[in-house]
C-alpha cells in the first residue's frame, strides 16, 4: 500500500492555565495516497486539533505522524513550515485571501515562499485556469463572489502540487448551490491529479460524498466509524 | 522570499493603509528635518563666528605677559598675572621687528590699554582706550570712516589726538560723522578728535567698535601709570604670511626668551594665534552644535518610538494574515523580513522628506537671517545629511524589530483562529 499518511498513537495535550485538556488520547490510522476522506465529529471532539495535526501547523505531544514519508513529529518550526509549503494545501472555510493582493498574487504567495523566483505566474495562471478562473486573475477578493473566491483559495491549495489537501468546512460560508460547485471541483481535482483530500466537516451530506469517513468522539477515533465506501481497494 | 519582493509587498502593505503611513513617517520626517535643521544652523553659526574671527586681522599674532601654564591671561590685554614675569616692553617689540632677527614677522604694533572716562559737553561714556603706533592700522585691518588715523608726527609730538570707535562717536556726539576736528576730555585732559573708525561688528574681544584710540606716546606720558616707562600690554604681531605664522611664533619666542634670560622651557610671556582663537571657538561652536543635534535627535527617537507603535498595531491587526503566511509555508525569517522592511521602509522614506524638509527649514532661517541684517548662512553638509539617514534608518530597523519578531513568533494555529 501507499501511505500518505501513517498516524500512531497520536497525542496531543493542551495546558489551559493549571487544568490539563486532552484534545487528542491515542489516535491511530492510515490514509492512501489519492484517498478522499472526511473527518467528522461535534464540536469538541478533537476535529480541529486532528486538523492542525495533519496539517502540520502543530505537532503532537507523543506519537508518531508521518506525511509522505517524513516523520513530522521532531521537526522544528522552520521545517514545518517548509513541509506545509510543499506537502500541503489549505482550503478554508472563510477563504482566507490577502485582500491587497490579486487572485493571481494569493495563488502567487505559496510559491514565494517555496523560494521560487521563474515560472511563479505561469504556474499560477495554470492553477487559477484549472479551478476556471482563468478570466478573473487580476481581480481582487472583494471584487469576486464567495465562491469564486474559493475557487482562488482552491487554487492556491494545490499550485504546489501537495501531497494532502486539508479543507476545514470548504462549503461552510457558501449557500448550498456554490458548496455543491466548489465540493464538485475538490472531487474532481483528486480524480484528475490524484491529490489526497481530506475535509474536516460537520455536515453528513458532504460526508456522505466521500470515499471514507473518519469520526472523532473526545479525541478517541470511533472504530466502527471509520467506514471505506467505494471500489478504490 | 528575496529582499525585492519583500520590499515590493511592504510597499503594497504600506499604501494600502495610506493614512497611518503617512502620520507615521511624519514622525521621522519632522525629527530628521530637526536634526538637518539644527547641524545646519550649528554650523552655520560655526562658519560665521570664525568668518569674523579672520577678519580681526590677517595672520595675526599676540603676544602677552605671562604663562598660560602659571595661569591664563584670558587673552590680549588681560593683564600680566603679576608674580616675577618681566612685563613686555617697547625694546621687545623693536626686537621683534627685527626683519634679520625675526623674517616671518611683517609688521609689530605694541599696545598699551586702559579704561578711562570720555566725555563731550555733558555727555560721558566710559570706553577701553588703546595707546598705538601707526602700525597698529595695518596690522589690525582697520578702515578709516572719516578724517585719518595715527600717525608717526603724532607719536612723535606726544600729540592730545584721538581716533574714535563709530559706538564710542555715537555716544559722545549722538551720531558717528561731522565730529572730526572736536575736542573731547579724556580723563579731564583735552583731545582732538582726528578720525573716525568703520564700523566692524562685534570681535573676538567685545566691539571694536567702542573704543578709542590716541598715540603710544601720549599714553605712555599722560593717561598710563606703569612702574616701567617702557611697558606695554601686548604686541600685535602681522606674519608674514599665513603659512608663516608658526614660524613667526617660534622667531619670537627664541627673541624674548634671550631677552627676558628665562629658564628653558618656562617662558614668561605667551604668544597667541589666530589659529587658537579659531579653534578655541570651533571648539564652542562644536558643542554648541553637538548639543542641537542631540535635541534633535530626540525627536526623531520618538519618531522611532511612533514606528514601533504602529508596527505592533500592525502586527495584532493582521494576525490572520501571519497565520495563512505560516500556513502556507513562511518561515520565521520570512515574517521577520516582511515586519522589518515595513518599518524600514516608513523610516526611510520619513529620513528623505525630512533631508529635503530639513533643508528647506535651513534656507528660511537664512533668509530670514539675511533680510534682518545678519550675516548668517546655515550649511547643510553632507555628514548631515547621511548621519539623520542612517540614523533614521537604524531606528526604523531597532524599533521595528520587537513588532517584528512578536509576528515571526506567533504561533499558526493561534494565529490562523484570530478574528
Amino acid at each position: 500500500m501507499d501511505w500518505v499518511i501513517e498516524a500512531r498513537d497520536l497525542v496531543k495535550t493542551y495546558k489551559m492555565g493549571e487544568i490539563e485538556v486532552n484534545a487528542l488520547r491515542g489516535v491511530s490510522f492510515k490514509i492512501e495516497r489519492g484517498e478522499v476522506l472526511s473527518i467528522m465529529g461535534p464540536s469538541g471532539s478533537g476535529k480541529s486539533t486532528m486538523m492542525n495535526t495533519l496539517g502540520c501547523l502543530d505537532r503532537p505531544t507523543s506519537g508518531e505522524y508521518i506525511l509522505d514519508g517524513e516523520s513530522v513529529g521532531e521537526m522544528d518550526d522552520d521545517q514545518l513550515a517548509s513541509v506545509r509549503n510543499r506537502k500541503v494545501g489549505f482550503v478554508f472555510q472563510s477563504f482566507n485571501l490577502l485582500s491587497r493582493l490579486t487572485a493571481l498574487g494569493n495563488v502567487e504567495l505559496p510559491l514565494r515562499y517555496a523560494g521560487l523566483t521563474e515560472g511563479r505566474k505561469d504556474r499560477a495562471r495554470a492553477a487559477l485556469e484549472a479551478v476556471g478562473l482563468g478570466d478573473r486573475m487580476t481581480h481582487r477578493p472583494y471584487e469576486l463572489s464567495g465562491g469564486q473566491q474559493q475557487r482562488v483559495a482552491v487554487a492556491r491549495a494545490l499550485v504546489n502540487n501537495p501531497a494532502i489537501i486539508m479543507a476545514d468546512e470548504p462549503t461552510g460560508n457558501l449557500d448550498s448551490k456554490v458548496g455543491k460547485e466548489i465540493m464538485n471541483l475538490l472531487l474532481n481535482l483528486n480524480k484528475d491529479l490524484g491529490t489526497t483530500l481530506i475535509i474536516v466537516t460537520h455536515d453528513p451530506k458532504i460526508a456522505e460524498q466521500t470515499q471514507r469517513v473518519i469520526r472523532l468522539r473526545d479525541g478517541e477515533l470511533d472504530p466502527a466509524s471509520d467506514e471505506h465506501k467505494g471500489d478504490h481497494s | 522570499m528575496s529582499f525585492m519582493q519583500a520590499f515590493l509587498e511592504a510597499l503594497e502593505s504600506l499604501n494600502g493603509n495610506k493614512m497611518r503611513s503617512g502620520l507615521t513617517v511624519l514622525g521621522i520626517v519632522i525629527g530628521v528635518a530637526a536634526v538637518i535643521a539644527m547641524l545646519a544652523v550649528g554650523n552655520g553659526a560655526q562658519a560665521s563666528i570664525t568668518g569674523s574671527i579672520s577678519s580681526i586681522g590677517t595672520n595675526l599674532l599676540f603676544v602677552f605677559s605671562g604663562s598660560v601654564q602659571q595661569g591664563p591671561a584670558g587673552g590680549p590685554g588681560g593683564g600680566r598675572s603679576g608674580n616675577n614675569d618681566r612685563p613686555l616692553t617697547l625694546m621687545d617689540a623693536a626686537a621683534i621687528a627685527d626683519p634679520f632677527a625675526a623674517p616671518s614677522v611683517e609688521a609689530v604694533a605694541p599696545v598699551i590699554q586702559g579704561n578711562w572716562g570720555l566725555a563731550f559737553s555733558g555727555e560721558n561714556t566710559t570706553t577701553s582706550i588703546s595707546g598705538v603706533t601707526a602700525a597698529y592700522y595695518s596690522v589690525r585691518n582697520l578702515q578709516i570712516a572719516e578724517g585719518e588715523f595715527i600717525n608717526e608726527e603724532h607719536i612723535l609730538g606726544q600729540m592730545s589726538v584721538v581716533v574714535l570707535g563709530p559706538e564710542t562717536a555715537t555716544a559722545l556726539f549722538g551720531h558717528a560723522d561731522g565730529i572730526v576736528g572736536e575736542t573731547i576730555r579724556i580723563e579731564g585732559q583735552p583731545f582732538r578728535v582726528i578720525g573716525v573708525l568703520v564700523a566692524r561688528g562685534g570681535g573676538a574681544f567685545g566691539s571694536e567698535d567702542n573704543a578709542a584710540y590716541i598715540p603710544f606716546s601720549t599714553a605712555q606720558a599722560r593717561l598710563i601709570k606703569r612702574s616701567s616707562r617702557d611697558e606695554v600690554d601686548v604686541i600685535f604681531v602681522q606674519a608674514t604670511t599665513a603659512e608663516a605664522v608658526p614660524q613667526a611664533v617660534e622667531e619670537i619666542s627664541n627673541i624674548i626668551r634671550q631677552r627676558h634670560r628665562t629658564p628653558i622651557g618656562i617662558d614668561d610671556f605667551t604668544v597667541f594665534t589666530q589659529q587658537d582663537f579659531l579653534s578655541t571657538f570651533e571648539t564652542i561652536t562644536g558643542i554648541l552644535t553637538i548639543f542641537l543635534g542631540g535635541i534633535a535627535g530626540i525627536s526623531l527617537l520618538v519618531g522611532g518610538i511612533g514606528i514601533m507603535n504602529i508596527m505592533l498595531v500592525s502586527v495584532t491587526e493582521r494576525t490572520k494574515e501571519i497565520g495563512l503566511r505560516k500556513a502556507l509555508g513562511a518561515r520565521k525569517r520570512d515574517i521577520l523580513l516582511q515586519f522589518l522592511t515595513e518599518s524600514s521602509l516608513l523610516s526611510f522614506i520619513g529620513g528623505i522628506i525630512g533631508v529635503m524638509f530639513g533643508w528647506l527649514i535651513a534656507f528660511v532661517v537664512g533668509q530670514v537671517a539675511t533680510a534682518t541684517g545678519n550675516n548668517f548662512t546655515p550649511i547643510v553638509g553632507m555628514d548631515a545629511i547621511l548621519l539623520s539617514t542612517s540614523f533614521s534608518a537604524i531606528i526604523g530597523l531597532f524599533f521595528g524589530i520587537y513588532p517584528a519578531s512578536r509576528a515571526a513568533n506567533l504561533e499558526p494555529v493561534e494565529a490562523l483562529r484570530y478574528e
